[in-house]
């Protein structure tokens, strides 16, 4: 495999050199089980420990026992739902949106079954939610809200921190998937009122497999899987021990890093996106351009499908990803796309480029010089294009 | 990561046959930029012989989509219109080493638009043929009962997972699973097989039409919800049906009640009841 651009950073990053070499002993030497008497078993707990330190230090936790492990943001997001409504019982609904990510999205015909109703709150055509919306849904029926902190898609953020404030002057429990957020924009637990919080490892340079779950002490609180007392008896089964050194590891490079996402990481996206809108016509931007990661941006092509895109664009060693629908096996393009209204004719052709602090403005600008003739080349291909605009003629006769 | 043969990428990298016959005998457009695919095939025919002497494509879609659409062309070149007609869409996979399953549709655009085209050689009328595809079973995608049958009946499809893979059909809000299945029962049993595809059986009452399920909610809904509504000073308006869900809006006294939810709820209610379990209702603020 030759050398690999890599934009798709949202999808999975690298595992930092140095959280690998600090994960390495506890495989083949100091493999103790954390949760032993012994000495050999005692001192991989401390490491957790200070695993467990570090990732409060990294989200301004005020405590580091308010940091539960899990295997991953998923698992975060799953044991916050059923945590708040087990500790509810009495209270039957919760509030979501409509662009929420997988792991919690698909929770909600499950718990529609079980009686529960699911508000998807809305998004305008930038990604945005309408807070008096939110404010008429929330009541002492909610047994939790749950918004993401920054969109997965199109690293639209929303206002967490004021819906947490919302939700509890009702009384509501607030939950955030900040698994994106992490580690690329400031995150200050003890300046809050969010009672929980997802994180997941891979997204920050950590390996797969691992993700934690803030639990804001006094928060009621049931566990998700029971068993052995590990986690204070939140979350059973035996830790992954090397997976949460190198998340702890990660955590802590990515504070010391904080600003570089916010300056470097944010100019080489924008150089991206503002010469791509520049060169290559009939473009879109999608999702607000200000409030957003600095590391996202979700560009759609109109007139061509994203599929041929990713495929040309691996062709020239470059790694991006897609919410069209033919590349992720639905029929539909993105639901986060729909949810802001992108029309069809943009929406399949929408291309998301999230970038790290291992790219260079040199492989951006590889992209910059690549891309348009691909665009191009697949136009060219369009019943939709014909001599560099759109047809107007073109009418399916039946379909 | 798509599994595609190395003809599929071949095909996708260096397509033959691109372009537009500006004089063409015969055209075929199908598909729409809507549903994620479409394709325009255009024929250049020989009189005298109803040979296919030239053949260009312009296709929307994915790699697989341009793929089948050029290898189509190759296919038909040199061929008459009574040959090229006998193509089917396995015969297009096959030429390219195979498709990924759920990718099958692509190479129904083509045989879809291969047959588009040679209607339109013969001066057939597309909005006869239009009229001549059944009801509409797929809201999603505008897929046809007619359509479905076809390749059900074509390639032996037994499962919805298959029909939606071949032609896109319950890809979408899914409500028309039972639909499908009934398809597939019924062509099945005119080749005398008897297959029983439901995975479950209905649970409550048999499935409806969508058409159906429209009007029984139209009808609860101006029968059963809005007298007692309007007896308060209120009003109900349905906004839309997608699926299984209903979205309403309040109007007059209803609109700023503080029990908006609950009267919500009363709706879903009645629905549940009186059309079908699964009805779910959104209450929508302008």
């Amino acid at each position: 495999m030759k050398n690999v651009i890599y934009m798709d950073n949202n999808a999975t990053t690298k595992v930092d050199e140095e959280v690998f070499e600090e994960m390495k002993p506890y495989f083949t030497s100091l493999y103790g089980n954390p949760s032993s008497m012994h000495t050999f078993g005692g001192q991989v707990g401390k490491k957790i420990d200070e695993a467990r330190e570090r990732v409060a230090r990294l989200i301004g936790a005020q405590y580091p026992t308010e940091i539960i492990f899990t295997s991953c943001g998923t698992e975060s997001n799953s044991t916050a739902v059923y945590s708040a409504l087990q500790a509810y019982p009495d209270r039957k609904e919760i509030i979501t949106t409509r662009v929420e990510h997988p792991a919690i999205m698909s929770l909600a015909p499950h718990l529609e079954k079980q009686g529960i109703a699911v508000v998807q709150l809305k998004v305008d055509k930038y990604g945005n939610l309408d807070l008096n919306e939110y404010d008429r849904y929330l009541n002492e029926d909610t047994a939790l809200v749950t918004v993401m902190t920054a969109n997965n898609e199109t690293g639209v953020i929303f206002p967490v921190e004021k819906m947490a404030q919302m939700a509890k002057e009702k009384g509501v429990l607030f939950h955030t998937d900040a698994v994106q957020a992490a580690g690329k924009v400031p995150i200050n637990m003890n300046n809050s009122v969010i009672d929980m919080l997802s994180i997941s490892g891979h997204k920050l340079h950590a390996p797969k497999g691992v993700g934690a779950l803030y639990l804001r002490r006094g928060t009621r609180f049931r566990p998700f899987l029971r068993g052995g007392h590990q986690e204070r008896n939140r979350r059973s089964g035996t830790e992954n021990v090397t997976s949460i050194i190198g998340l702890g590891k990660a955590v802590e490079i990515a504070q010391n890093h904080i600003d570089e996402e916010n300056t470097r990481v944010k100019e080489m996206r924008d150089r991206l996106e503002d010469e791509i809108l520049k060169r290559v016509p009939r473009t879109i931007l999608n999702g607000d351009k200000k409030k957003r990661l600095p590391n996202t941006s979700n560009i759609s092509f109109e007139f061509i499908e994203g599929e041929g895109i990713l495929l040309l664009l691996n062709e020239l060693g470059i790694a991006a990803s897609s919410g069209s629908a033919c590349t992720s096996g639905s029929l539909e393009p993105s639901h986060v796309l729909r949810a802001m209204g992108v029309p069809f004719t943009a929406a399949h052709g929408s291309i998301r480029f999230s970038l790290s602090r291992y790219n260079t403005m040199k492989e951006v600008d590889y992209v910059i010089e690549n891309l348009p003739p691909v665009i191009e080349r697949l136009r060219s291909i369009s019943p939709y294009w014909q001599d560099g605009r759109p047809t107007i003629e073109f009418e399916p006769q039946y379909s | 990561m798509w599994n595609y043969t190395d003809k599929v990428k071949e095909y996708f990298m260096h397509p033959k046959n691109v372009g537009v016959i500006t004089d063409a005998d015969a055209v075929g457009d199908v598909g729409s930029i809507t549903c994620g695919d479409a394709l325009k095939l255009m024929l250049k025919v020989e009189d005298s012989t109803e040979k296919i002497i030239d053949a260009k494509f312009k296709t929307f879609g994915c790699g697989s989509a341009i793929a089948s659409s050029s290898a189509l062309t190759e296919m038909i070149i040199g061929k008459t219109i009574k040959e090229a007609e006998k193509i089917t869409n396995q015969d297009i996979a096959d030429y390219l080493g195979g498709l990924p399953k759920e990718k099958m549709h692509c190479s129904v655009l083509g045989r879809e638009a291969l047959e588009t085209a040679i209607a339109n050689y013969r001066g057939i009328d597309l909005k006869q043929l239009k009229e001549d595809e059944g009801p509409l079973v797929c809201q999603c995608f505008g897929i046809h009962e007619k359509f479905i049958e076809k390749i059900v009946m074509e390639n032996s499809l037994k499962t919805v997972e298959e029909v939606t893979n071949y032609t896109k059909a319950g890809g979408g809000c899914q409500s028309c699973h039972p639909a499908i299945e009934d398809i597939i029962e019924k062509v099945w049993k005119d080749k005398g097989k008897y297959l029983h595809v439901r995975e479950e059986a209905p649970k409550h009452k048999p499935a409806m039409t969508n058409l159906q399920k429209i009007s029984l909610i139209t009808e609860t809904i101006d029968k059963e919800i809005r007298p007692s509504l309007v007896q308060d000073g209120g009003d109900l308006e349905l906004i839309d049906i997608v699926g299984n869900e209903v979205f309403i809006a309040l109007r007059g006294q209803c609109a700023s009640c503080t029990s908006a939810t609950y009267t919500t709820e009363n709706v879903e209610v009645k629905l549940r009841e009186m059309v079908s379990p699964d009805i779910v209702v959104h209450l929508q603020n302008d």
